[in-house]
């Protein structure tokens, strides 16, 4: 790709419009550390960017008893200082953490790294495991689309081309309610997950879990919501017997490939431990918050 | 000698003069040399592993617009099998000239075929596309087992296999064959009690230098031609280049730049050639430069390597026989460090029967270039981790173990002399003696402990310190600088001339500046170099006295040097250096020394490493938890850059062990070519690497130096393996203990 015009609307009206042009294909920015990258290929096709850090609300979030709508071009810097959001989303919290470095933070987006559509993006586990929906906005107007449902495929997302994401939203979690995010990766930073693993919990008064979500990251095309593996956990205390139950429910729904980050055979694997650290650390945490 | 010296300078941890410009950007690297009408050079390289070029064609190229100059291998001059001195060895300026630009095959996949220079990168890059190229695809041959079957498909039909007593019938992928031995094995295992035996795969790994190569260079048809690039020996690519080019050396001029990391890769030439070439046909000065995928698909790595490894002990713990077979990968020229892993394998051990057969063979990849003790970490993981498991076996502790036979002087190598006096009986005491491994391990981890042998060598350098009317004077060394070594050659100045440090500034001289220099490698800069400062400021020195003499009217054996100056012990005076300096012009003009030197002598520095290791049993994913490496230095100059040698070495032979290989599928492309999936570690991945300097002096050098860059890349492989091994309760014998393979290793022990 090659850069021939930056564009920074003021307001969704002005993207979707400048989205609609035909003269040259047009690539919308948030932090750029995935878009900035991918202009380097090879491919001399003029692109424009449209920066969207100059629309109201973009950058922002909310926090209420409703939940919380999350501007999507935040940076995951601010985000993961945000206490409020910390101590109802850690998990989500945790997994914007993962993403990069210090300096890669200071841009990344958890938009971004959704609409990117990586198989192995660690946000989007966290996301799915706490029931996010993506608002997006077209020349048609709003739809909502659940985050499951909103990564197609490898670098796919459901979104037209003159569409945008607008807003993600997230309800507030029942009491009693927590999540976790883990990826495997071998060494310790500046890593792309060989598996990844989002799970909350909710707990009632006696320990006993009555709802849970549980998302697998980088085992296969797309994120995936693993319903067998948290009806494993659904009825129980989270003991070691449910933890191994629902890693061995994520095991089996995985699809992995092989390749230079991992086998199918050890992606397999890992994410079930994963799956089961995982929910551990969420049970913990959702017994702190009666 | 060292003990008896006191020195002023030498073993304080002075500022480096590099410093300041590095930290702050402003020293100058190979890619930050721009020139006036400049034009910028581009590489066509090889879609296949293995195929024969059956026509290329760059007219097309040649005539787009903005291309100024093509290269193929047919504008090098015929180049013959004569062998040139390049890096740490001699090698085939044929093999060179093919690795550098293919003739009618190439051997892997990112090989060079063609060249072009272009007014822009796009135009070059564009350039490329427009070269025509037909190619008869060959099955690639892409590791030992398969280059070494009878009817494997062979790189090269020419090449037989040297070192039998009689040329083979039929041409091999085996490029030679070598025997090591001393003792009778034989014997020595039938007196054996316990008797370990054991295969042992490495990978393919990269030095990972952080700067990708890259060079700027004019071609003068009158007068002088002119490279600048990173290199750790400008004087061989000068030497490589020129040969290449059928230059007289003295057409051509060489110019070091600042160096962002070599460890060996950085011995050879890969764009310099080329871009002289492309300089040549187009009238224009020519810059190049790799990315980092070029960098790993077409420089030279470190040989993968197999090896069986046979160790055999008496109850009493005296080891009575050392056998290895090895095999390394040559990539797609001859000429891998195969006999030094043999002759290095078992040097650490006073053990009188020794048998090593070794095996270097070509393989549709990368030529290999050399990597810090280039052959030495292969061969030694397995002998190591033989040896611990001996240790094990016999229920002694590794280092006793190690200490009842540990190579001293006088010890026979398998290679021919005896040892001088060395370090290592020291260094595994430091070892016991060490809190760390003095520290109780607890449940769930490892230790490993292994030591490492490097020769080390002196060779060829020449320096020149050419004083100042103010007396300060410039060090003009050959020595690219790729460790601190300016430091040390500052102190080590001082310490002869006894003025203050910041009044001597070293630098670099080009090839026309300084005579010939062997390059940074082999461990020989602050050794060779340092002796040849230490030469220089001795004449110097000499000079001074001289002079101060005829200013006193007396002879020069009546005047004493000290402390940075002259004193006249026939009667009155002292004077500086920088008052004799101010009045040189009176006393026959200026004054500079030298100190050409051909160094011999280096002492081998014996390295120990203790390495706890926990490993996470549900993902296979292993912590260094705790590390400490111990090695001889002889004399610290400069303390700080001693360990940081150290640490170095290891974090790099902790890479090894750990995660770092290339991944090939099966066409012979390399899958994970960048720093992303290629795992080198990070800082956050290791403990603090704990250092014990030991110094059992080296007697050829004046200080008792010896180099240390080396060896303590070696004994991390086994260190960190055995104590994987060791946390683990199964036995290591392939590395990378990459997650992947841990994990099967926990699984199948059940
Ligand atoms: C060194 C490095 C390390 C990294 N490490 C990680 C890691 O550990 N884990 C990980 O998951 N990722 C990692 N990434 C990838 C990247 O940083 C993340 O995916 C990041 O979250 C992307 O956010 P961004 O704001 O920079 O996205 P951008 O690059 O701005 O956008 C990414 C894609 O999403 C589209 N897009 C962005 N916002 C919108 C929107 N609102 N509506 C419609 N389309 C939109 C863009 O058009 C583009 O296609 C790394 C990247 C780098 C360079």
């Amino acid at each position: 790709m090659a850069v021939v015009d930056y564009q920074a609307p003021q307001s969704i009206e002005d993207a979707i419009g400048i989205l609609q042009k035909t003269d040259i294909k047009s690539k919308v920015m948030a932090g750029g550390t995935d878009l900035i990258i991918q202009t380097k290929s090879q491919t001399a096709d003029p692109v424009r960017v449209v920066d969207l850090k100059h629309i109201d609300g973009m950058m922002s979030y909310t926090l209420d008893d409703g939940g919380m709508s999350l501007g999507p071009a935040m940076s995951c810097a601010e985000f993961t200082t945000l206490d409020d959001v910390k101590a109802v989303y850690p998990g989500l919290s945790e997994s914007a953490y993962l993403i990069g470095s210090t300096q890669v933070q200071g841009r990344a987006s958890i938009g971004g790294n959704l609409c990117n559509a990586s198989p192995a993006a660690d946000t989007i586990p966290a996301l799915i495991a706490n029931g996010a929906q993506c608002v997006i906005e077209g020349n048609n107007g709003e739809r909502v689309v659940a985050v499951e449902d909103f990564v197609t495929g490898v670098a796919q997302n459901c979104m037209a081309s003159d569409e945008l994401l607008k807003r993600i939203s997230m309800p507030r979690p029942a009491p009693g309610t927590s999540d976790a995010y883990l990826r495997f990766i071998p060494r310790t930073e500046m890593d792309i997950a060989v598996a990844g693993a989002g799970v909350s919990v909710t707990l009632d008064s006696s320990g006993k879990c009555t709802a849970a979500r549980v998302a697998i990251g980088a085992v296969a095309v797309t994120a995936l919501l693993v319903r067998e593996a948290a009806e494993a956990l659904i009825g129980t205390a989270v003991d070691e017997q449910a933890l191994d139950a629902a890693a061995a429910a994520a095991s089996a729904a995985a699809k992995p490939i092989t390749d230079r980050r991992g086998t199918a055979e050890y992606r397999t694997h890992v994410v079930g431990v994963l799956v089961k650290r995982a929910a551990k650390i969420a049970a913990e945490r959702a017994r702190g918050v009666k | 000698m060292s003990e008896a010296k006191k020195f002023n300078f030498i073993g304080q941890r002075t500022i480096r003069p590099d410093g300041h410009d590095k930290v702050t950007g402003k020293a100058n690297y190979a890619a930050d040399l721009s020139l006036p009408g400049m034009i910028w050079g581009k590489i066509l390289r090889s879609p296949h592993a293995h195929a024969k070029i059956l026509k290329l064609d760059t007219s097309r190229a040649e005539a787009m617009s903005g291309v100024m100059s093509v290269a193929t291998f047919d504008d090098l001059p015929s180049v013959s099998n004569e062998a040139i001195q390049s890096g740490e060895g001699a090698i085939d300026s044929l093999d060179l000239g093919r690795n550098v630009l293919a003739r009618d095959k190439v051997l892997y996949h990112g090989h060079a075929i063609a060249a072009i220079a272009a007014k822009t990168v796009a135009i070059a890059e564009k350039a490329l596309e427009l070269i025509d190229v037909e190619y008869e695809v060959l099955t690639p041959v892409l590791d030992l087992h398969a280059a070494m079957k009878a009817d494997a498909p062979l790189l090269h039909e020419d090449m037989f296999t040297q070192g039998y007593p009689e040329q083979p019938e039929k041409p091999s992928n085996i490029a030679a064959r070598h025997e090591l031995k001393m003792g009778d094995v034989e014997a020595g295992f039938a007196e054996a009690d316990v008797i370990v035996e054991r295969d042992f795969v490495t990978p393919t790994v990269h030095q990972g230098y952080i700067e990708p190569h890259a060079c700027t260079v004019s071609y003068n048809t009158e007068g002088q031609s002119m490279v600048w690039c990173s290199t750790q020996g400008h004087f061989d690519v000068r030497a490589s280049t020129a040969k290449l080019l059928a230059m007289p050396l003295g057409n051509l001029k060489v110019i070091a730049s600042e160096i962002g990391g070599g460890f060996g890769g950085k011995t050879t030439v890969y764009l310099e050639p080329i871009a002289l070439i492309l300089s040549r046909k187009s009238g224009r000065p020519v810059k190049m430069m790799m990315d980092r995928d070029e960098v790993f698909r077409a420089s030279g790595p470190a040989s993968a390597a197999r090896l069986t490894v046979k160790v055999g002990g008496k109850k009493d713990g005296t080891i009575t026989a050392m056998q290895t077979s090895i095999a390394y990968e040559a990539g797609a020229f001859k000429g891998s460090p195969a006999m030094i892993g043999g002759m290095t394998a078992f040097t650490p051990y006073n053990c009188p029967n020794v048998y090593c057969e070794t095996f270097d063979v070509v393989v549709n990849k990368p030529k290999v270039a050399a990597y810090r003790a280039p052959g030495a970490p292969q061969a030694e993981f397995g002998a190591e981790m033989a040896v611990s498991e001996l240790a094990e076996k016999l229920g002694i502790d590794p280092v006793d173990l190690r200490l009842q036979n540990a190579a001293k002087e006088g010890t026979q190598t398998v290679y021919g002399p005896k040892l001088k006096a060395v370090g290592l009986v020291e260094c595994l005491e430091a070892a016991k003696n060490s809190p760390h491994y003095k520290t109780e391990l607890k449940e769930g981890e490892g230790r490993g402990i292994a030591s490492g042998f490097w020769f080390n060598i002196g060779g060829q350098s020449s320096v020149t310190i050419n004083m100042n009317p103010d007396g300060t004077g410039t060090i003009v060394e050959g020595s690219p600088d790729i460790g601190g070594s300016r430091a040390s050659m500052q102190m080590m100045a001082s310490e002869e001339l006894g003025i203050p440090l910041n009044d001597l500034k070293p630098i670099i001289g080009d090839t026309e500046s300084i005579p010939y220099n062997q390059s940074t490698g082999g461990s020989r800069t602050t050794f060779a170099t340092g002796m040849a400062v230490i030469e220089a400021a001795q004449d110097v020195v000499h000079q001074l006295k001289e002079r101060a003499a005829s200013l006193w009217n007396v002879t020069p054996d009546q005047v004493e040097w000290r402390d940075g100056s002259a004193i006249n012990t026939a009667g009155e005076g002292q004077m500086t250096c920088a008052e004799i300096c101010a009045k040189c012009e009176k006393t026959g003009g200026q004054i500079s020394g030298t100190g050409n030197v051909n160094a011999r002598g280096a002492g081998p520095s014996f390295a120990v490493h203790v390495c706890d290791t926990k490993v996470d049993m549900e993902t296979g994913k292993v912590d260094v938890i705790r590390y400490t490496a111990i090695q001889d230095a002889g004399k610290a100059i400069h303390p700080s850059y001693v360990e940081g040698q150290f640490q170095g070495g290891a974090a790099q032979g902790i890479g090894w062990a750990l995660n770092e290989e290339y991944v090939y599928n099966d066409d012979g492309v390399m899958e994970n070519a960048g720093f992303l999936d290629y795992r080198i570690p990070l800082a956050s991945d290791l403990p603090m690497i704990d250092t014990i300097i030991v110094e059992v002096p080296n007697n050829f050098h004046p200080y008792g130096v010896r180099g240390v860059g080396e060896s303590g890349i070696i004994p991390p492989l086994a260190a960190v393996g055995y104590s994987v091994g060791d946390a683990i309760g199964a036995n290591v014998s392939e590395l990378p203990c990459s997650p992947p393979r841990v994990l099967k290793l926990i699984q199948e022990k059940g």
